[in-house]
């Protein structure tokens, strides 16, 4: 049981990563990526949303009417995110200004969505929390990432700290929206191969008779 | 009088086209963007799509938000209130159009849904409500915001397709390389934001 709890969450983690694998929710994921502390609040508040519907929409999941499931599953996702919109601006209110519209965005985040229908609306609670629980950390763990490349040569800071000396002339261009374009490209690029050296791997380690890592758990996503 | 008008719409335009370009310097509308920007065809429907839904859909948003969020106190509740509205709003044009115009139907449908829970018919009525504009600016804002998304669109289904001839290492083979030649594109759009003084 708990070896295919962690298959769940690492899957999300890794395997079907919601920026770098599948693709979904970038539009925000760009958007904020230039500091790494915006990275860091949008990061936990996605983190929170996805665990958090994943848990509410896999609870109610035989009380919702198939046809109406979509609007309800929004309206539990926009509430949840007005939740968070609320307690940032009541406790964190710079942060709340530097996300401005993209907080609120969060709602049509596809990944959100299209774990709820996939996963949390087939599953029991506990699956659908780990599973709501990984793609939030993979999220998370990417944003981060990317924020950490922007901002350590867009600016020569981390979390507002040089980290270089005064020799280091920042590129801007990374700073910049096209900047956060080009390290995306490059990383998703790296995940790929990554992934393929992995791959690669896994088949030598099948032939050579030893168990073979489960693949993915859960079907791939849509955008 | 009638030309200071026109100079602030105008001026409003073009910055939602072309500074403030949706998709390349507002990361809006990404994943109809990498999504449908493999066909010329489908990114010029896509493009129509998305400007006259963003327009109604923000038109409709802003009427709500004025004469009922605002009134009664209740803008905690706009994102909630948003998603719901645009995404009856989609469902509901979508059913007039297969009742009434079943050729632009066979054209748009399959867009229509893909417009319903999306960033950019999201994300307009937001920067309205957030910006308070008025009626006609809000007008010209969502319909230059609509332009701009399906400018980049088609430049990039243009550039796409001769990609297809481009030998790419495999690792960035499919959306890696498409982000590398967005990132380029955002970077020549950079050269419009000295246009206009804001």
């Amino acid at each position: 049981m708990t070896v295919s709890l962690w298959r769940i969450f690492y899957n999300g983690l890794f395997t079907q990563n919601p920026i770098f694998r599948l693709a979904l929710s970038l539009c925000p994921a760009l958007a904020v990526t230039s500091t790494v502390m915006n990275c860091v609040a949008m990061g936990m508040s996605v983190w929170f949303v996805i665990t958090a519907s994943n848990t509410v929409v896999s609870t109610f999941r035989h009380y919702v009417n198939p046809k109406v499931r979509v609007p309800v599953f929004i309206t539990i996702i926009a509430t949840l995110v007005t939740v968070v919109q609320l307690v940032l601006a009541a406790y964190f209110p710079e942060l709340y200004k530097a996300l401005g519209i993209y907080l609120a965005l969060i709602v049509v985040f596809a990944i959100i969505l299209a774990r709820a229908e996939m996963f949390a609306a087939k599953n029991s609670v506990v699956p659908s929390f780990f599973d709501g629980f990984g793609m939030g950390a993979g999220f998370a763990g990417a944003m981060i990432l990317i924020g950490i490349v922007r901002e350590l040569f867009g600016s020569g800071t981390l979390l507002g700290y040089p980290v270089f000396g005064a020799w280091y002339d920042p590129a801007l261009v990374i700073k910049l929206p096209p900047g956060g374009f080009l390290i995306i490209g490059l990383l998703i690029g790296i995940f790929n191969m990554i992934g393929d050296w992995r791959e690669k791997r896994g088949e030598v380690k099948a032939k050579a008779g030893k168990n073979k890592a489960a693949a993915a758990a859960a079907p791939g996503g849509a955008s | 009088m009638m030309a200071e008008y026109f100079k602030e719409y105008f001026t409003l335009f073009m910055g939602a086209v072309l500074v403030n370009n949706f998709v390349l310097t507002r990361y809006l509308g990404l994943c109809i963007f990498f999504g449908v920007s493999k066909n010329l065809n489908a990114s010029i429907g896509m493009g129509m799509a998305v400007t006259s839904v963003i327009t109604l859909s923000s038109l409709l948003a802003w009427a709500i938000y004025n004469f009922v969020l605002v009134p009664y106190q209740l803008t905690f509740l706009t994102t909630v209130v948003f998603v719901l509205l645009i995404a009856s709003f989609v469902q509901l044009l979508e059913m007039i159009i297969k009742k009434y115009a079943p050729t632009l139907y066979n054209l748009w449908g399959i867009y229509l849904v893909l417009i319903a829970t999306n960033c950019i018919a999201l994300g307009v009525p937001l920067i309205v409500a957030e910006s308070a504009y008025n009626f006609p600016q809000t007008v010209v804002f969502a319909f230059g915001s609509g332009s701009g998304f399906a400018l980049a669109l088609v430049l990039m289904a243009s550039l796409r397709e001769k990609l297809q001839l481009a030998d790419v290492p495999k690792p960035l083979q499919g959306l890696g390389i498409a982000f590398i030649l967005t990132g380029l594109l955002a970077l020549s759009f950079l050269g419009f934001s000295g246009m206009i003084p804001l």
